[in-house]
């Protein structure tokens, strides 16, 4: 390096790192909300997003959704590769720990203002049919019969469907059509996806991130009728 | 016949002349060579029968295993009770060996195969190891199962591909090798899993492409000649007054044997931690420069840095329990992994007795350390002569950066944080990870983050949060450059183009 340049960043290192020889030995705080820092640049400061980028949500999601969520990309049923690489060496108990961590925070939703769609009204108002009432001609069931009527969850492992990006949703939904994305078997979410055309899809996915988030944001603790479908990642 | 060659090469002018001596040199090298190759080749169908009549006739084999006899008849393995301890052995090797990592796909059965290894050659799906008869190895002999560590050849008798490692697992001793059996018989779920076809183009899935390979690269261990090469390293080691650490005293002598045996067999070390030429062989001789030198793993973009150098990952400094701790818990006092050594601490050297890892590490503090440490001062001079005030910007864009995302965790001053005296967020001050010349891994751990294993030691681990969709190349570029010159740290630039590189692998 240039000498005069040198000189001046070397003094200017040795001004700022000066101090350092009194802190060798820093003690970390021994809690989860340090140890789970490393999810901050996807999942925002305490697991919260806002519904505008790509990445979900994970503060105050049903603790078993987001254990199953965790296990599945440990175990190869789903494939984002950030997601693999975090988990793939952690132990279940410490998984667990992660999603209990998660789900606990009550924190109020960032951005509950309803997503702008460039969606036609009859696009908006299809999806709105589907979601609300599914298609009992093509046997497709409407989402609030498993997310609950509120579309916020249930517990204790079925996530919330608003206040999520609209790409992540459509980004979903592909996924569990091709078999990228799967939960444990029986597949329902996957069973049914897989009766939805393109069209559907977008549909949905527009109309779901459009919606605000309601008053109360936390998820049901039961639905008023048993599954329509066989889930095995509800228990 | 001969007269008539002999008067027609003398008739010859003295330039065609030559030629044709040429020629008949060449034509005996291809002879030799066709040969070498040829006894690669047939050797496999000889064995194979002996094999194969051995089966038929379900005796027990040729009888070289003094203690599980019982075990050769594997028809009837079942019905036969195999000893405890020889069980209890098999699978503490197998751990050893960590044979599930590869064996296992994710999220499949475990020893079920059917992972994709890739290699520069073409993806190798790895194998079913349970004893399911008809798609595992449920129906191998135990002579079969020695001859596949010790010499690279399946039960029927055709060549395997290297990337298994049989370059080190020739090294195991029939004992070893016949407990293993044992586990893989009697101690491990039979699943009946078809074996994927590797996706290897010609002329690389061809049994001549191996045989051909292995004449060049593979040698089968001598049980014999291993054990005096260890010796000698042994001698060695004892009576370098360098290291300091070995009186001679028989128990770092049989430590040094006992590590260097896990290290270069069971353990496979240098399936990473070694560079692979063009062809995809490692060393795994330790009298060699390249023993354990650290290479770039071929299609991981990960680096294996060298154990032989104070510089990256050698050990001759530290104190020996340090070393323990990493492969035992994962972090240490001044370390912790991941990336794929995190695959290893958490599927193998986090259950190898305490013996075992004093063993080893008895064994890599007594390797002679070789500096491939290039000169920092000149490659610093290298990369920013050219442009010393983007350079100069470049650093203090590396700072600004630096304490807007990493500081927090890291320290003001990259001192790092540590809880009960390990690390917890690792200093960046004098971390050879960082400092050390390739920098793949730090680029890599910057873009895509990653947790330490959990292990025994350390159940719940501290992570790294990944910057990929964060900070652009020039952005990462500026803050690795900076950590590497910060504190007291020295080392080369890092470029932008190097980030793109690994960015790919990542995304």
């Amino acid at each position: 390096m240039h000498l005069a340049l040198r000189t001046i960043f070397s003094l200017w290192i040795a001004v700022v790192t000066l101090p350092m020889l009194a802190q060798t030995n820093v003690q970390a705080p021994d809690n989860m909300a340090k140890r789970m820092q490393a999810c901050t640049t996807c999942h925002g400061a305490q697991g919260i997003t806002s519904n505008q980028a790509y990445f979900p949500r994970i503060a105050g999601k049903p603790a078993g959704y987001l254990f199953n969520q965790l296990q599945n990309f440990k175990e190869g049923r789903r494939h984002y590769g950030l997601m693999v690489v975090m988990v793939e060496h952690l132990s279940d108990a410490y998984l667990l720990d992660m999603a209990q961590y998660f789900a606990n925070l009550d924190l109020p939703y960032q951005n509950p203002a309803p997503l702008k769609t460039p969606a036609s009204d009859a696009s908006l108002q299809f999806g709105k049919t589907l979601s609300l009432q599914g298609d009992k001609s093509r046997n497709i069931p409407a989402c609030t019969s498993c997310h609950g009527a509120a579309l916020m969850g249930v517990q204790p492992a079925i996530p919330a469907l608003l206040g999520l990006p609209r790409d992540y949703l459509a980004g979903q939904l592909g996924a569990w059509q091709t078999g990228l994305r799967r939960g444990h078997a029986p597949d329902c979410m996957g069973r049914i996806a897989k009766m939805l055309q393109p069209t559907d899809v977008d549909a949905v996915a527009n109309w779901l991130a459009s919606q605000p988030v309601p008053a109360y944001t936390k998820a049901a603790a039961s639905l008023p009728e048993p599954l329509v479908e066989k889930c095995g990642g509800v228990k | 016949m001969v007269q008539v060659i002999k008067s027609q090469f003398v008739a010859l002018n003295p330039v065609k002349r030559t030629f044709a001596v040429l020629a008949v040199i060449l034509s005996l090298l291809c002879v030799a060579a066709a040969v070498l190759i040829v006894n690669e080749l047939s050797a496999t169908n000889l064995l194979d029968t002996n094999l194969i009549a051995n089966k038929a006739i379900n005796t027990p084999a040729s009888g070289n295993n003094s203690e599980n006899n019982s075990d050769n008849i594997s028809e009837n393995k079942s019905s036969l009770k195999p000893p405890n301890d020889a069980l209890q052995r098999g699978a503490y090797l197998a751990k050893v060996g960590n044979c599930a990592a590869c064996h296992t796909a994710r999220g499949g059965a475990t020893y079920a195969g059917g992972k994709a290894i890739a290699t520069p050659f073409g993806a190798v799906y790895t194998s079913n190891i349970t004893p399911d008869f008809e798609t595992g190895i449920g129906h191998w002999s135990v002579d079969a199962f020695y001859r596949a560590l010790h010499e690279g050849r399946s039960a029927d008798g055709h060549l395997l591909t290297p990337a298994f490692p049989y370059p080190n697992y020739t090294h195991i001793t029939r004992a070893d090798s016949d407990d293993l059996y044992t586990f893989f018989m009697h101690g491990v779920a039979p699943v009946a899993q078809v074996n994927r076809a590797h996706e290897l183009p010609f002329p690389f899935n061809t049994q001549f492409a191996l045989a051909f390979w292995r004449t060049l690269f593979f040698e089968k261990a001598d049980q014999n000649t291993a054990k005096n090469t260890i010796n000698i390293i042994a001698v060695q080691a004892i009576n370098t007054p360098a290291t300091g650490q070995f009186k001679s005293s028989k128990t770092s002598d049989e430590q040094v044997q006992r590590g260097a045996y896990l290290v270069r067999g069971l353990g496979h070390c240098s399936a990473c931690h070694a560079e692979r030429n063009a062809l995809g062989a490692s060393v795994n001789n330790p009298f060699s420069d390249q023993f354990l030198s650290g290479a770039l793993m071929p299609m991981r973009d990960w680096y294996a840095p060298s154990l032989v150098d104070k510089a990256e990952a050698g050990v001759t400094h530290l104190p020996k329990q340090d070393v323990v701790n990493l492969l035992k818990t994962g972090i240490a006092p001044n370390a912790s992994v991941l990336g794929p050594m995190a695959e290893v601490v958490a599927g193998s050297t986090q259950f190898w007795t305490d013996a075992d890892l004093n063993a080893t590490a008895t064994y890599l503090q007594s390797l002679p350390q070789i500096s491939a440490h290039v000169d920092v001062k000149s490659s610093i001079k290298s990369t920013t002569s050219a442009n010393v005030k983007s350079q100069a910007a470049h650093l203090f864009r590396g700072a600004e950066l630096f304490t807007q995302h990493c500081a927090t965790c890291h320290g003001e001053q990259g001192q790092g944080m540590r809880v009960e005296g390990n690390v917890a967020l690792p200093a960046l001050a004098g971390n050879r990870a960082i400092t050390m010349p390739n920098t793949t891994n730090l680029v890599r751990i910057l873009l895509a983050g990653g947790y330490a294993p959990s292990t025994a030691g350390n159940p719940r681990p501290f992570g790294m949060p990944p910057f990929v969709h964060v900070l652009n190349d020039t952005d990462i570029a500026a803050v690795t450059t900076y950590i590497r010159n910060a504190w007291g740290n020295q080392a080369g630039a890092v470029t932008a183009t190097e980030v793109v590189r690994v960015r790919r692998g990542v995304e």
